[in-house]
């Protein structure tokens, strides 16, 4: 069984997924030597191959035009083009590979194993792995048959990166598997997000509101304790959703990265997506009513507790004692 | 534009502390309240708000039984004109690939030119849309946070790491998949649902659907969920407790200690 990882990249440098993907490999297929997958054009994917090639034993490398921004429904065609049959394709499970992997599979008539954070053994051809379910309050093990092959996405931070780099591995030039690619879905631009007043990523303290705040005009009692502590007000995605802060406010994959030194999560329950852009370990605050949210597992501090007495509570606390 | 929207009953996770059941097999079902799932609801409320533009129809189709058509009407009450209910003891079981298989015939059933699902659902896997695409073998898109329709195409934003969105163009017809945020679903109220009580609702079963039973349900499925666990518990957070006063008092001295106020 032949093993590859997709490695994506950016400005000539691999993701940090590329070493973490080396490691699940070796977690999941035990003794296998994966082959990195990266497309793109030109330089920037030439140093990225070289980049890779520390830590993996063969690169194969697709260079095209077309390639050059990642196009999901662009790679699904080369890939089922270029890999033999049977393949197991590991890759991350971030916007891309969610757009990239469910199709993949059906196309190479492989299994599809999404969002992978753990791996149990490989039994003949029964791949055995553990999934988080229901924003992460339980735990799944998951078995797949991979005898006619896979795809797996694996979540960013749930193996530690293999960072021996020691590979000096071979660059395969396969580009002319890349040629003449078509796809109904072209790309025309990215827009970064607009900056608003605010640049969460430069605070110290944030205080950073969830669901669990109810109604938009309970945010008042939030801003209140960010004003009486000197913090920013933060959230997560929900709010964002429902339009009661702006987006520059946003904590998580899909939002900001921050590295506050306090953060104060109120009613948020702590999905890995919001988990994902909270960087610099910082001494985490974490009110919920829930007991089983995950925040608690990576808080230092928790309460279980109503927001609408505490929060208030706090906040008079503070100001009594300026 | 006749469109389809795909949508899944769920316990709803917001509301809900979901617990390992007894045996491990399931979680906890006992007292749970069930809903749409939260992005199938921004799902269909984009697919009416595209109709409502430029004309058309929408359908909202699910897998599942009788509790299932709850949902289902429920959507319509949103102003979709008609559901479909895909109903087999066949389909029971499934996997992701399965779920595709069951849609794509009804897909096949219809003249759609778009079809929309969430983008997840409350296992996580965000795959069904994308394996539906694939066997349709019609262009897809993950994580639309924007649709502008075109003649023949459809201008797309989808929402990528770090809040950016990336433009595309995608002919019809295809799949979407739609993330939250792209817009605000109307709020149903018990007159809409009464005004769609008495809609008939179609349920087409495996043989209806020309499925071959044997590729879909606990049969045809290459991953199978084994249990569910508690994850295993890390180092875990201190616990504050104590009444309202205390707990305020105790996380006044802590953020003092920690350099959280200023």
């Amino acid at each position: 069984m032949k093993i590859f990882a997709l490695i994506t990249h950016k400005d000539g440098v691999a993701d940090d997924s590329a070493l973490e993907l080396a490691a699940a490999a070796s977690a999941l297929f035990p003794g296998s030597a994966p082959i990195a997958l990266l497309t793109g054009s030109g330089s920037t994917l030439e140093s990225a191959c070289k980049d890779v090639a520390a830590s993996y034993g063969e690169v194969w490398k697709f260079d095209a035009e077309a390639l050059a921004y990642p196009n999901a429904e662009l790679t699904r065609p080369l890939l089922l083009k270029a890999l033999p049959a049977g393949s197991v394709v590991l890759m991350a499970h971030t916007t891309f590979g969610m757009d990239l992997g469910p199709g993949l599979s059906v196309k190479l008539g492989a299994a599809y194993v999404p969002d992978v954070v753990g791996a149990e053994g490989l039994e003949g051809t029964s791949l055995k792995v553990v999934r988080s379910e229901f924003s992460g309050q339980v735990s799944a093990h998951v078995h797949a048959d991979v005898a006619a092959g896979a795809v797996v996405t694996v979540r960013s931070g749930a193996f530690r990166p293999d960072e021996s780099r020691d590979k000096a591995g071979q660059v395969v030039d396969r580009s002319a598997d890349a040629a003449g690619l078509a796809s109904r879905r072209r790309f025309r631009s990215v827009v970064q997000a607009e900056a608003g007043d605010i640049d969460i990523t430069r605070e110290d303290v944030l205080v950073s509101v969830g669901r669990g705040i109810g109604e938009q005009e309970n945010l008042e009692l939030v801003k209140d304790l960010a004003e009486a502590m000197g913090a920013a007000v933060a959230c997560s995605r929900p709010i964002v959703d429902a339009k009661w802060l702006e987006k520059p406010r946003q904590v998580g994959t899909s939002g900001q990265t921050v590295k506050p030194k306090v953060y104060l999560a109120l009613g948020i329950s702590g999905s890995f997506q919001h988990l994902g852009g909270l960087k610099g370990n910082p001494f985490i605050v974490a009110v919920n009513t829930n007991p089983k949210a995950p925040i608690f597992q990576v808080a230092s501090v928790g309460i279980v507790a109503d927001l609408l007495e505490l929060v208030p509570a706090l906040t008079e606390k503070i100001n009594k004692a300026k | 534009m006749e469109i389809l929207v795909c949508v899944k009953r769920v316990p709803d996770s917001a509301e809900n502390e979901i617990s390992v059941g007894s045996d491990g097999t399931d979680i906890q079902r006992d007292d749970l309240t069930y809903g749409v799932n939260e992005w199938d609801n921004y799902a269909v409320e984009e697919a009416i708000q595209i109709t409502e533009r430029l004309g058309g129809n929408v359908t909202v189709v699910s897998v599942g039984d009788g509790d299932t058509e709850e949902v289902v009407r429920r959507e319509m009450a949103m102003g979709a004109g008609q559901g479909l209910l895909l109903t087999d003891p066949a389909f029971e079981g499934s996997d992701g690939l399965g779920l595709a298989r069951i849609l794509q015939a009804a897909v096949k059933k219809g003249a759609y030119d778009l079809v929309l699902t969430g983008a997840q659902a409350d296992d996580g896997a965000a795959q069904v849309g994308g394996m539906l695409a694939a066997l349709l073998d019609w262009p897809y898109a993950s994580l639309v946070n924007k649709i502008e329709v075109q003649e023949g195409s459809l201008v797309i934003g989808r929402e990528i790491e770090g809040g950016a969105q990336e433009f595309s163009d995608i002919e019809t017809p295809c799949v979407l998949s739609i993330q939250t945020g792209i817009n605000e679903p109307r709020y149903v109220g018990l007159r809409g649902i009464r005004k769609v009580a008495s809609v008939e609702i179609p349920v087409l079963t495996a043989s209806a659907l020309g499925l071959d039973p044997a590729t879909v349900g606990a049969q045809g499925a290459k991953v199978r969920r084994i249990d569910y666990f508690v994850p295993p518990a890390g180092a875990g957070a201190d616990m504050l407790k104590g009444s309202t006063a205390d707990l305020a008092q105790q996380l006044f001295e802590l953020l003092k200690a920690k350099g959280g106020l200023k």
